[in-house]
C-alpha cells in the first residue's frame, strides 16, 4: 500500500523506468508464449531483414533474432540481477564489518581485497572459469566475487564515514552488539550510493558476461545472451545490417529503466536527509 | 555624518519545497561612515543575509527582490555582475565565521592576502606585501613581519581569524561585513579578536556590519544595533540605549541574563558519591609522553551538578570517554558506587552502561536520521527493560510528556524537528535508561540563546524531579554559572581549580580561573576597554596559557 502511494507521488521519469523493466520482465517470465519459435530453431537465411515472419530479422546462423532477444531477456536478465545481488550481499557484509570491528579484522579483510584486485578481472575470471568450467552457477559466482570487491571498498568506505557519527557511538554506549549496529544505524544511511551503485554494477555485469562470452568461457551457445547476441552478429556491420543493434538496444533499454528508477530512489531517499 | 549603506526596504527570497519563500520582508538598513552597525538575531533571523546582500550578492538558492541597495550614491541592486564584481572585495570586504573553513590550506596566509589587491591591480604584490606587514601589526598579530609567510595550519585559530580580518582591510574597504567572525573561538582568544577588530575599524574609520547572536559581544563593538527575528525589524536603537532600556519583548528576553540557580544543599557527604574517578591519566597513543589527561580526581555526587570547564583542547571530552570507557585509561580507575568499572566499554555488563547516558553538542548527528522517535526513545526501553508494543508506546508518551514535546512527535523523523526539539529528544533517549549519570557535552552550544535557555531549565527540572547527577562539559562559563553545582576548571589536561561554584567563582582564583572568567563578555558596552585596561595593567599576556 505504502509503494502505491509512492508510486502515485512519482515523477514521470520513474514511471517511464518501471514500465521499461515490467516490459523486460514481463518477457522473462512469459518467454515460450510469446516468443514466435523456438530459441535454437533455424528459421530461414542468415540475416534476413524485417519482415512479417521475422520482425527482427533473423541472426548469423538464420535463428530467428525477436525470438533470441526474448529468451536472451529470461537469460541475461536473470544471471545479471542474481550475480548482482550476490555481490553486494558479500561486498556489504564484508564492507560493513571491516569498517564497524576496524583493527586487525579492516586490515585483513582489506589487503585480501587488495590482491584480488591486482589481478585483471577478465584473466582472474579466465583463469578461475577454466579450473571450475563454465556451468551457469560457476559464472555466476566468479562475476559475483569478483564484482564484490568494489562493492566492498565502497560500503566500507561509506560506512567509515557514518560509523563516526555520534548516534552510532550512542549505539555503543548503549551496548549495542555490532549486527545491530551495521544493520539499523549504518545501513539506512548508507543506502543511497549503494542503491547508485547496484544501477551502475548490474549493467556491467551484462558487460562482463558478454566479454566472457567473446573468449569462449561466458554463457555458452547455443544459450542466448544480449551481450553474446551482439557479438555474434557484430560482423553484420559492415554489410550495414542493423541486426546486432538490436540486442545491443535492448542492453541499453533495461540499462536506462533500470537507472531511472535508482535516481528515483535517490530522489526520495535525499528527500528524507534535508 | 555621511551616508554610505542605504537598503530601502531590503527584500530577500529562498527557494525551498519548489516555491520563492520571503527570508527577509522589507528591512531597511543605514549605515554611515566608519559606523559599527550590530545585527543581532537568532537563526533564521536572516542576518546574514542581509549582510551579504549589502554587496548585492546572496547565497546559492536565493534572490534579492527588491526595493534599492545604494552604496556611495551607486545603485547595486540589478547592477551588472562585472561592477560588482569591481566593488566586492575592495569596497565591501567580507569576513566569514569560520576562518579555518575559508582559508585555502595549500598557500600562505600573505599570498591569500595579496590576492585581491593584486587581482583587482590595486597594488602589486611588494605593495601588497608591506602593508599586510602594517596591517598584521596593527592587529596585534606576534611577529608581524614573518607571520605571513606560514600557511593557515600553523598559527592559532584566533591569530587565523585575525589574518582573515587582515584580508578584508587589504584594499582599505569601506565596509566589511563581519558573519559571527568570534562564535567558534573559546573565551580567551574571542577576546584579543574583538580587540583587534575594534582596534581596526576605528584606526581606518572603517563602517562594519557585525553579525553575531551574542547580545554581549555585539555591545562592545557596535555603535548601533538592529534586533532581527524572522527576516523582520524587531528594534533598532544605539547601543547603549538597547542595553539599558529594551523596548521589545524579544530584545528584553534576548538581554535577561540566566537566571536558574538555586539553593541546595551542598554539604560533602562520602555516601552520596555515585561516580569516583580517581588518579585519571589517559593518551591516544598509549605512550606516557603524550598524556591528554594528567592525574585527574573527580567526584560527582547524587542529584548536583559539574561543570567541567575548560577551552578546546583542554581534555574535557577525553574524559568524557574514560568515564563512558571509549578510551581505556593508562592509569587510575572509575568507581561507580564503590565498585570500580572495567576500563574498556567491551568489558561492561549492560546493567553499568544503563547508569551513565550521554548528551552530545550537535543533536544533528546524534540522532540517526533513519529513525523515528518512537525508535529513537523506544530502543533503550526494549533493551534495557526489555519493554515492547504497547507498554513500550505508553513509556516512549511518558518520556515526551517529560521533555515537554507533543505526542504526535513519536511518528517525526529527526529533520521534522528543529535543533531544540532535537536535542530534547537526545535527553528523552538518555532518560529513557533511567540513569544515575548523564555526560552533557556542551549540549547548549549549538543552540540559539532562547533556545538553550529552555534546555537548560529542562534539565533543571529533570534532576529535581528524578535526582539524576550531570556532568556538565562546556567551555561557555554563563552555562555554568547557570546551572552547576560544583566546577571543574581543566586546562591541558590537569584540573587547575575544583570545588563548589560559590568558591571557585570567588576570588582568590587561579590565575587561569582569573583569565578565564575576566574574557566573558558582559552587557556592559564598557567591558572590553576595561578588561584591556585593567590587563596591560596588570601585565597579563593573553596568549600565554593557551600558547605555551
Amino acid at each position: 500500500m505504502a509503494f502505491l502511494k509512492l508510486l502515485r507521488q512519482s515523477p514521470l521519469s520513474a514511471r517511464i523506468g518501471l514500465a521499461m523493466i515490467l516490459i523486460n520482465v514481463f518477457a522473462a517470465i512469459f518467454t515460450p508464449w510469446i516468443a514466435p519459435y523456438t530459441e535454437t530453431e533455424v528459421v530461414g537465411d542468415v540475416w534476413l531483414e524485417m519482415s512479417r515472419d521475422h520482425l527482427l530479422g533473423t541472426d548469423h546462423l538464420g535463428r530467428d533474432m525477436f525470438t533470441r532477444l526474448i529468451y536472451g531477456a529470461r537469460n541475461t536478465i536473470a544471471i545479471a540481477f542474481i550475480t548482482t545481488i550476490l555481490s553486494f550481499l558479500v561486498g556489504i557484509i564484508c564492507g560493513f564489518f571491516a569498517a564497524t570491528l576496524g583493527g586487525w579484522t579492516d586490515q585483513f579483510l582489506s589487503r585480501f581485497i587488495d590482491i584480488l584486485m591486482a589481478f585483471p578481472t577478465l584473466i582472474f575470471a579466465l583463469m578461475v572459469l577454466s579450473v571450475v568450467g563454465t556451468s551457469i552457477a560457476a559464472l555466476i559466482v566468479v562475476i559475483a566475487l569478483l564484482d564484490s570487491t568494489r562493492v566492498y571498498r565502497l560500503s566500507r568506505a561509506v560506512a567509515m564515514d557514518i560509523e563516526v557519527m555520534e548516534y552510532v557511538e550512542a549505539a555503543r554506549l548503549r551496548g549495542e552488539g555490532i549486527w545491530w549496529i551495521m544493520r539499523r544505524e549504518i545501513l539506512p544511511n548508507a543506502m543511497p550510493p549503494l542503491v547508485a551503485e547496484f544501477g551502475l554494477r548490474f549493467c556491467f555485469v551484462f558487460l562482463f558476461i558478454a566479454a566472457l562470452s567473446f573468449l569462449g568461457l561466458g554463457i555458452q551457445p547455443p544459450t542466448a545472451d544480449w551481450g553474446g547476441m551482439v557479438r555474434e552478429n557484430a560482423g553484420a556491420i559492415t554489410f550495414g545490417i542493423l541486426t546486432p543493434l538490436f540486442p545491443a538496444g535492448a542492453i541499453a533499454f533495461l540499462t536506462v529503466g533500470v537507472n531511472l528508477i535508482v535516481d528515483w530512489f535517490l530522489h526520495i531517499a535525499s528527500g528524507l536527509k534535508d | 555624518m555621511t551616508e554610505i549603506l542605504r537598503m530601502t526596504k531590503l527584500k530577500i527570497e529562498g527557494f525551498s519545497d519548489e516555491q520563492w519563500v520571503p527570508i527577509v520582508k522589507g528591512v531597511d538598513v543605514r549605515l554611515d561612515k566608519g559606523e559599527v552597525l550590530g545585527l543581532i538575531g537568532e537563526s533564521g533571523a536572516g542576518k546574514s543575509t542581509i549582510g551579504l546582500a549589502s554587496m548585492a550578492y546572496t547565497r546559492m538558492g536565493c534572490r534579492i527582490t527588491g526595493d534599492s541597495i545604494v552604496f556611495d550614491g551607486m545603485e547595486l541592486f540589478g547592477a551588472d555582475e562585472e561592477f560588482l564584481r569591481k566593488i566586492r572585495g575592495t569596497r565591501i570586504a567580507y569576513v566569514a565565521q569560520s576562518a579555518a573553513g575559508s582559508f585555502n590550506p595549500a598557500h600562505r596566509l600573505i599570498k591569500q592576502y595579496a590576492e585581491a589587491p593584486v587581482q583587482h591591480g590595486i597594488m602589486n604584490f611588494d605593495e601588497a606585501e608591506k602593508k599586510a606587514v602594517d596591517i598584521y601589526r596593527r592587529l596585534l598579530l606576534p611577529d608581524p613581519e614573518r607571520i605571513g609567510y606560514r600557511y593557515p595550519h600553523q598559527v592559532s585559530g584566533g591569530q587565523l581569524q585575525r589574518a582573515m580580518v587582515a584580508m578584508a582591510m587589504a584594499c582599505t574597504p569601506d565596509i566589511i561585513i563581519f558573519d559571527e567572525p568570534t562564535t567558534a573561538l573559546d573565551v580567551t582568544t574571542q577576546i584579543e579578536v574583538l580587540a583587534a577588530i575594534k582596534k581596526i575599524t576605528r584606526e581606518f574609520n572603517t563602517a562594519a556590519l557585525y553579525i553575531t547572536h551574542d547580545l554581549a559581544v555585539v555591545a562592545q563593538i557596535a555603535d548601533r544595533i538592529m534586533v532581527l527575528r524572522y527576516g523582520e525589524l524587531v528594534e533598532e536603537n544605539n547601543a547603549r540605549e538597547i542595553i539599558a532600556s529594551p523596548k521589545e519583548e524579544y530584545t528584553r528576553a534576548l538581554l535577561s541574563v540566566r537566571t536558574l540557580t538555586e539553593h541546595k544543599d551542598l554539604s560533602e557527604s562520602e555516601k552520596d558519591i555515585i561516580l569516583d574517578v580517581r588518579d585519571v591519566s589517559a593518551s591516544y597513543s598509549g605512550k606516557q609522553t603524550d598524556l591528554v589527561l594528567e592525574d585527574i580526581n573527580l567526584k560527582i555526587r547524587r542529584g548536583r551538578t559539574v561543570a567541567l570547564v575548560g577551552e578546546s583542547g583542554s581534555g574535557k571530552s577525553t574524559l568524557a570517554r574514560v568515564i563512558t570507557g571509549l578510551l581505556p585509561p593508562l592509569k587510575g580507575e572509575v568507581i561507580y558506587e564503590g565498585k570500580a568499572l572495567p576500563p574498556a566499554l567491551k568489558n561492561r555488563t549492560r546493567e553499568m552502561l544503563r547508569l551513565a547516558q550521554m548528551i552530545y553538542q550537535m543533536p544533528d548527528t546524534a540522532l540517526n536520521p533513519r529513525h523515528k522517535v518512537r525508535m529513537v526513545i523506544g530502543r533503550p526501553l526494549a533493551f534495557y527493560f526489555g519493554m515492547r508494543g504497547q507498554e513500550r508506546d505508553n513509556r516512549v508518551y511518558e518520556l515526551l510528556e517529560q521533555i515537554e514535546l507533543p505526542r504526535k512527535y513519536i511518528d517525526r523523523y529527526p529533520n521534522e524537528l528543529s535543533g531544540g526539539e532535537k536535542q530534547r529528544v537526545c535527553i528523552a533517549r538518555s532518560l529513557a535508561a533511567k540513569p544515575d549519570l548523564i555526560i552533557c557535552d556542551e549540549p547548549t552550544s549549538a543552540l540559539d540563546q532562547l533556545v538553550a535557555e529552555g534546555i537548560l531549565k529542562l534539565l533543571q527540572e529533570l534532576q529535581n524531579e528524578l535526582r539524576v547527577s550531570y556532568l556538565f562539559i562546556t567551555h561557555d562559563l554563563a552555562t555554568v554559572k547557570a546551572i552547576s553545582d560544583e566546577m571543574v576548571v581543566m586546562l591541558k589536561g590537569r584540573i587547575v581549580e575544583q570545588g563548589v561554584k560559590k568558591d571557585v567563582l570567588a576570588p582568590p582564583h587561579h590565575e587561569y580561573t582569573e583569565l578565564l572568567l575576566s574574557s566573558v563578555p558582559e552587557m556592559d558596552p564598557d567591558w572590553l576597554d576595561n578588561v584591556l585596561e585593567e590587563r596591560k595593567r596588570k601585565g597579563i599576556k593573553m596568549q600565554e596559557f593557551v600558547q605555551s
